[in-house]
């Protein structure tokens, strides 16, 4: 086997995949570094998937490059597949078996597996570990997919939309779970659409939409992308007044001197995740109506 | 760093997870045990005196033939309805992503089928013998030809359940299809009917496939050799058998190369 030398973890370069009249990954770049945490972060249909499916190994692409600990997914062998951790979303599959039983089976396909009464302790499965898979509730069940995902001790995991349908609550303690794993020096490329939990985990985020990235950095560096999205709010007259603006500072010394010192009701809003990615979106579906206006081709 | 683990130890593995879920599965457990117990009963109540030839009953040679049937079901039927359902509830997908060699699911379902071939012929042979005059082989021969017969039917038979399980379209969808082609071999391979008494281009139509032919080996093992009378060629033509299962191994095999897929059409 020929292993690339390679910095990173996972390298996608010019990544195309399209499904007869719709290009699903439109030439999509990204490197991640090993011990990194990195989330593809866009709508449903934006491409995550697939991205994730053809690294994993499941899907084929059109074009373009992608390596994963320096081999094609294409062409991955046992030796390959046994470093890397797939959490899927099923819901259905080993039913007739219990929590235990599945995952002592899966810790016998790999060569240094974790213990798997650690593993279900770790995913808080322990009461369950003689319940059959089928009576699992959907929250008890991704657990399992989770288990089952890290039983190989992965050095790359993935994790594609891993807290649907989690409560809060549930969601928090899968979010401890994951930093636990990432402070093992665990790759990680997490799908979500959640963008609570891209910048709770993430290190990077790439926000994709149409098959494209759109924008990649920190949570915090993603923010500094789009200008004007700090809000500065006072009362005035009995009204809210707000503007957005580049210089909140020097809004609110304006606003102090005019209102001679104390300011109404001040409130400055920083943009949050939220507002950055949901301006990257409108701005994709302007250039995207751009595109249809000209007559171009806007898949 | 410690070294994989090999084909055979996680295809060993496999054997015992399937064995668990195909004998907690309620559905598996009546397609295979409970539906030929019934059909025995209702064909050996109804035709029950009925000779069809000297001092042999229809019930004896409608045994036999559900033997050769019990290959069928275990392998075929069994492997073409519950694929097409693990590629779906995403059974495939998840062993497609660990370091599980494809070959070690092959290992466990050809484990799983044979233990439930022997597990319903344990069964079936116990029934004919107390209740339907069925006489277990007597000869060394006879054991030879059940473990020949036995062998090459399942091996042909899993080997184009996997190649079929590419056929239906959906996992529920699955028995719908397998269900009609079993029962039609059936009616026409001699089990439901008896072979020499069907019209000439239907006896045609059964030879091309295993069932006839193993059904035909079946009863020379647990019928008295008198009965090879009623059988079309007045022998029971033992060495056709073997190479028309032979053949159906290669086929099979062919084909489950050749068309098996791990995934839903559509999806790569």
């Amino acid at each position: 086997m020929i292993t690339h030398v390679s910095e990173a973890a996972i390298s996608v370069r010019g990544l195309r995949k399209g499904y007869g009249d719709v290009q699903a990954v439109d030439g999509v770049d990204f490197e991640i570094a090993f011990g990194e945490c990195f989330a593809l972060l866009g709508p449903n249909g934006a491409g995550k998937t697939t991205v994730t499916e053809i690294l994993e190994g499941y899907r084929s692409r059109d074009d373009g490059t992608a390596e994963v600990l320096g081999i094609d997914p294409g062409h991955g062998d046992r030796h390959w597949r046994s470093q890397l951790g797939i959490v899927l979303q099923s819901d259905r599959d080993l039913g007739d078996l219990t929590v235990a039983e599945a995952v002592h089976h899966f810790a016998g396909y790999y060569p240094d597996p974790r213990d798997p009464d650690e593993v279900i302790k770790a995913v808080g499965l322990t009461e369950k570990h003689k319940s059959r898979n089928l009576k699992l509730s959907g929250g008890q069940r991704r657990r399992l997919d989770v288990a089952l995902g890290i039983i190989g001790r992965p050095r790359v995991l993935f994790l594609d939309e891993p807290t649907t349908g989690f409560d809060p609550e549930a969601r928090r303690d899968f979010w401890e779970l994951i930093e636990g794993l990432k402070a093992e020096g665990t790759t990680i490329l997490l799908t979500t659409h959640y963008l609570e939990e891209a910048e709770h985990l993430a290190d990077r985020v790439a926000v994709i939409a149409r098959g494209r990235v759109v924008a990649c950095g920190s949570p915090a560096e993603l923010g500094g992308r789009t200008r004007g999205l700090t809000r500065v709010h006072w009362l005035e007259d009995g009204t809210l007044h707000d503007v957005r603006t580049e210089e909140p500072t020097r809004v609110v010394l304006e606003l102090s001197a005019r209102f001679g010192g104390e300011v109404p009701g001040l409130g400055v809003d920083r943009a949050r995740l939220e507002d950055v990615y949901l301006s990257l979106l409108d701005g994709d579906r302007e250039a995207a109506d751009e595109d249809f206006a000209q007559g171009g081709d806007a898949e | 760093m410690s070294s994989l683990p090999s084909t055979g130890a996680i295809g060993g593995r496999r054997v015992v997870l399937e064995l668990k879920q195909f004998f907690r599965d309620r559905n598996s457990a009546l397609w295979n045990f409970a539906f030929p117990m019934i059909l025995l009963v209702i064909f050996g109540s109804v035709f029950g005196g009925q000779d069809i030839a000297p001092g042999i009953t229809f019930t004896q040679y409608f045994v036999a033939g559900m033997i050769a049937s019990g290959v069928l079901y275990t392998s075929f039927q069994n492997l073409a309805i519950a694929i097409p359902l693990e590629r779906e509830d995403g059974t495939l997908k998840r062993l497609g992503g660990t370091p599980m060699p494809k070959n070690s699911y092959f290992i466990g379902k050809i484990g799983m089928v044979f233990v439930a071939y022997v597990a319903q012929v344990a069964i079936l042979i116990a029934v004919g013998v107390a209740f339907y005059g069925i006489a277990l082989p007597s000869t060394g021969m006879q054991w030879f030809t059940f473990v020949w017969a036995s062998l090459l039917g399942l091996v042909s038979c899993t080997l184009l359940g996997i190649a079929f399980s590419v056929v239906p379209r959906t996992g529920r969808g699955a028995s719908a299809v397998v269900a009609p082609i079993v029962l039609v071999l059936q009616f026409t391979s001699g089990v439901f009917f008896v072979f020499n008494q069907l019209p000439d281009w239907m006896q045609k139509f059964a030879s091309l496939f295993p069932l006839k032919w193993l059904a035909q080996a079946m009863r020379s093992v647990f019928l008295p050799d008198a009965a090879a009378v009623v059988e079309v060629g007045g022998s029971w033509e033992l060495g056709m058998c073997a190479l028309v299962l032979a053949i159906w191994c290669g086929i099979g095999l062919v084909l489950a190369v050749v068309f098996f897929r791990w995934t839903p059409r559509g999806s790569s």
